[in-house]
């Protein structure tokens, strides 16, 4: 064996990013919703480091590193949230701040 | 090489499954920094030690500790309740029967492509990524160091104790 396919670092980014996808849809604490989040995002940087190494290119790394600011701003923004969440209703689940009252 | 690839990417999986399907917020959190460590070794795997490192000093490093912290303080239990509606295929069948569905068109998708390419495991380094950032990218550097000021802007803002609403309604009924 001599070389890693491309398409089997990318298969392996579609996995991640379906088994993030599939926790955001079922999980309805927030704390797992931003946790998929992260792991989708980790996955769109997976393909992009893949493509960066199997073309020996370094646009596709410097673009994953815009990937990880993206990911640092919005885990600091989605955890404030999270806390502004938690003191207003004493729980995580999404389901309680259903309904707009402002 | 090959190995530590596809070890690393089972690892990651693993550990992502365990990350959707946990109760307990510090284990899942546990497991999400298992699985962002093995997506270091692959990018390290695939010849990027540059993309790795920095995988784990700013993802492991830095944001799952700021995960850490936010479960420590609000002092969270497993959630109990959650747990026994897992046993009930009402809950779960339905989003991951889309997201297999998903998978399953990406893959296909990835085989009908036809890239051909593969990874060699030729370094690419620092150097090179910084010349790329410094060099014909310096607008989207600006762009991102204004997207992290705003994003510390508005977690300043929003992750204040007390509701700013609230305070004003109470100044101004109080004469």
């Amino acid at each position: 064996m001599n070389g890693i396919p491309m398409e089997h670092g990318l298969i392996l980014a579609s996995i991640l990013f379906s088994l993030g996808l599939a926790g955001l849809m079922l999980r309805r604490s927030m704390l797992f919703v931003l946790m998929s989040l992260e792991v989708m995002l980790n996955s769109a940087a997976l393909a992009f480091v893949v493509g960066a190494t199997a073309w020996n290119q370094p646009d596709g790394q410097a673009m994953f590193l815009l990937v990880i600011t993206l990911a640092a701003a919005e885990a600091s923004v989605g955890l404030a949230l999270m806390i502004q969440l938690y003191q207003r209703f004493r729980s995580l689940d999404l389901d309680v701040a259903s309904r707009m009252r402002g | 090489m090959e190995l530590a690839f596809y070890l690393s990417s089972l690892v990651a999986v693993l550990a992502t499954v365990g990350v959707i399907t946990g109760t307990n917020p510090v284990h899942a959190i546990v497991y999400l920094i298992v699985s962002l460590i093995a997506v270091a070794l692959v990018f390290f795997a695939l010849g990027a030690p540059f993309a790795g490192a920095l995988e784990i000093i700013v993802y492991a490093g830095a944001i799952m500790v700021l995960f850490v912290f936010v479960v420590m303080m609000l002092n969270l239990h497993p959630d109990a309740e959650r747990e026994q509606t897992w046993t009930h295929p009402r809950y779960w069948l339905g989003p991951s029967v889309l997201a297999l569905v998903l998978l399953a068109a990406l893959v296909a998708l990835l085989g009908q492509g036809g890239v051909g390419e593969t990874i060699d495991g030729e370094l690419l380094t620092a150097k090179a990524v910084g010349m790329t950032l410094f060099g014909p990218w310096l607008m989207v550097v600006e762009l991102s160091a204004i997207l992290l000021l705003a994003a510390l802007v508005t977690a300043s803002h929003v992750g204040r104790r007390s509701n700013p609403l609230r305070n004003n309604e109470n100044r101004g009924g109080t004469p």
